[in-house]
């Protein structure tokens, strides 16, 4: 018989391994799912993982889809760490593209080297606005974040919509719903050539040691800790829970419009009405992959971004949909918060006694370790 | 006519998926588990209940296939954070974008197909009455089974003795459970009733409301569901009536085009989820409020053991 036990402290160890479960049974899950959907396995995960990295233009995919996820995971993990439950990293992705995509287009053709510097605080502020409502309204008047936040994720879209059908829509664009494309100084330079990716990358990576200095090293970061972990606590010490909030709130806004604004300056290149598939809500998953650790976050975004490469290169080269990959994901999400059990659980061997009873061989069942 | 009526029609129609959904998660968040997932549920029973519906032919085997679909996805919510004693929070978004994902696999070749709609029923005699015949008698079954789910949910939760404990368990498990009452099993059914509700209100989508399957086509509705559970302070009667108020927003567009109020359709499609923001702003506003009527336990998961 075995038998979950709470371990005396929660397992470090654990908390690293659970992902990598997590990973193996989405695999497992996976390849039983090929197989029942009549596709050779192995050829699909060879496609899935494999083939997206086998190019200099495919990791350049990589890091280009990584930019976002971890741009917005960042924010994300640090209000997790301290029960802030902000999920609409969407739609502050979104206002932060609305933002400083709108001084690009007021720059219009403008070789001005203040452009994209303006553009990226444009888009920080943007983010940064949008999410200072759901701070404003739980601060103010206590009204729960998960569904402000969400909600705003809509709102924001259908303000991007309405801008590129309405007052932002190219005149020479044959009506469709988009801005005139970005000049040159108001779009971001290529890191590594022949691939699409940006500077973007290297401002996120920057940003994920910046978050593990704040989290791990200042007093800021200390006490949005204890106000995730023991909130009583963090409250007896005298942390002012709205701080924790705004300070959550703000991070992600920023990061998460950001990482909007580098979208659209970097490989679209304009306005248009779809800028990100779903990004500021797989940095749900890329965080809580990464443990809410700002180094795991660089991970986890890594591996979200692959999941993102292998949909479209299975799509491509097997015909599976590409909507494959948010069922990963969502697979992925599922089988991690099953596998956190062993952080704080342990299985044990028990001696079920009739079982004992009727047992020829009884040595080798019935130790427990 | 009076150009009313069809809007008072279109009104209900519009909430009657968010009366299934919230009153489910009523049930659920009163037995103290607060599952996130509804919008996935909604969407796994939208995709399930239109595959159904083509296969068959019969939209009763379509909603009972949207609201199997909604049970068993509510069975890995109910064993990842009943049994597993997960954060529900955090279980019920993954469950929200696992059903995201695994319904847009699962239609994506029923993308643009087209399905009959649930027709209205016609009460002979009643229908035929001019204005009150179309405000009352006119609807589809699953508008008046709505109600039926309405007046089941309030005598169970008020009235019987198994609702009774149910709500016991929501407001302190640990009593509940001394008592000798079925913690795990009551939240389990409770997950289960959700789930199945959830279903239901994702295949009235994609069935009634607009009959084909679109990928994401509840659009948040799920989380308007979630926000009217909290708008109605956890009493179905509250919810029901919230349920129809939000029916009136999201139907604003019809409104304003009856008037012909020259206002983008962006900015209308927005009034639901900016209604939401308020409304909730006005509820939660007095902390009060919600510490008097949330269920104790909400959100907490319980182990026999400690």
């Amino acid at each position: 018989m075995l038998r979950l036990e709470r371990r005396a402290t929660p397992s470090s160890t654990m908390s690293i391994v659970s992902p990598l479960l997590a990973a193996a049974g989405m695999l497992v899950t996976g390849f039983l799912l090929f197989s029942a959907l009549g596709k050779d396995p192995l050829e699909a995960f060879y496609l899935f993982f494999i083939k997206p990295l086998s190019t200099t233009y495919g990791i350049g995919e990589l890091l280009l889809k990584t930019t976002p996820l971890l741009l917005c995971g960042l924010g994300l993990a640090l209000g997790f760490r301290a029960n802030v439950w902000n999920i609409g990293a969407e739609g502050q992705l979104t206002m932060g593209a609305i933002a400083g995509g709108g001084v690009a287009l007021w720059f219009g053709d403008s070789d001005s080297s203040l452009a994209m510097p303006l553009m990226l605080l444009a888009g920080v502020l943007g983010g940064m606005a949008w999410a200072a409502i759901p701070a404003f309204l739980r601060t103010r008047f206590n009204t729960n974040e998960i569904l402000v936040t969400l909600m705003l994720v809509y709102i924001a879209q259908l303000a991007l919509s309405w801008l590129v059908h309405g007052p932002w829509r190219d005149p020479q664009g044959q009506n469709y719903p988009q801005s005139q494309g970005f000049g040159d100084a108001e779009t971001m330079s290529v890191l590594i050539n022949g691939t699409r990716v940006t500077w973007g990358i290297v401002y996120a990576l920057g940003l994920a040691v910046v978050a593990w200095v704040f989290s791990q090293k200042t007093f800021a970061g200390f006490r949005m800790q204890v106000a995730g972990l023991a909130p009583a606590a963090a409250a007896y010490a005298g942390f002012s829970e709205k701080r924790n909030i705004w300070i959550a709130l703000m991070l992600c806004g920023a990061t998460a419009g950001l990482a909007g604004i580098c979208e659209v300056a970097g490989p679209i290149g304009r306005l248009q009405q779809q800028i990100s598939p779903g990004y500021g809500f797989a940095a749900i998953i890329v965080a809580w992959i990464g443990r809410l650790h700002p180094i795991g976050v660089v991970f986890g975004a890594l591996l979200m971004s692959l999941l993102y490469l292998g949909g479209e290169s299975a799509q491509m080269g097997m015909g599976l949909p590409s909507a494959i990959t948010g069922l990963f994901q969502g697979l992925l999400l599922f089988y991690l918060l099953a596998a956190d059990l062993f952080i704080t659980f342990r299985l044990k061997r028990t001696a079920a006694p009739e079982a004992a009873a009727s047992t020829p061989k009884p040595a080798t069942t019935l130790e427990n370790a | 006519m009076n150009p009313l009526v069809p809007m008072i029609a279109s009104t209900v129609v519009a909430a009657t998926p968010l009366i299934y959904a919230a009153l489910g998660e009523t049930v659920v968040e009163r037995s103290g588990v607060l599952n996130l997932g509804i919008e996935g549920m909604m969407l796994i029973g939208a995709v399930a209940g239109f595959a159904a519906t083509r296969a068959s032919g019969s939209d009763t085997v379509g909603f009972i296939a949207a609201a199997g679909a909604g049970v068993a996805l509510s069975l890995v919510f109910g064993f990842l954070t009943i049994n597993l004693q997960t954060n529900q929070v955090a279980t019920g978004l993954a469950l929200t974008l696992f059903g995201i994902g695994l319904s847009a696999f699962v239609g994506h070749n029923l993308a643009g197909l087209p399905v009959a709609r649930l027709a209205p029923i016609t009460i002979p005699g009643l229908t035929a009455i001019p204005v009150v015949g179309d405000l009352l008698f006119h609807y589809d079954i699953m508008v008046y089974l709505s109600v039926a789910l309405y007046l089941g949910v309030l005598w169970f939760l008020t009235r019987s003795r198994a609702g009774l404990t149910l709500r016991a368990i929501g407001e302190s498990p640990a009593v509940a459970h001394a008592i000798g009452k079925p913690v795990v099993g009551t939240r389990y059914l409770a997950v289960m009733f959700g789930g199945a509700t959830a279903g239901i209100a994702g295949a009235y989508l994609s069935l009634v409301q607009t009959p084909m399957w679109v990928e994401g086509m509840s659009a948040g509705k799920g989380w308007i569901a979630l926000a009217l559970v909290v708008f109605g302070t956890w009493k179905p009667t509250r919810v029901v009536i919230g349920a129809y108020l939000f029916g009136g927003v999201t139907q604003f567009q019809l409104f304003a085009q009856g008037f012909g109020l020259p206002i983008p359709t962006e900015f209308l499609s927005m009034l639901p989820y900016a209604a939401t923001v308020i409304v909730l702003v006005i509820i939660c506003r007095d902390p009060k409020t919600i510490l008097l009527n949330q269920p104790a336990s909400l959100g907490h998961s319980f182990h026999s053991a400690a």
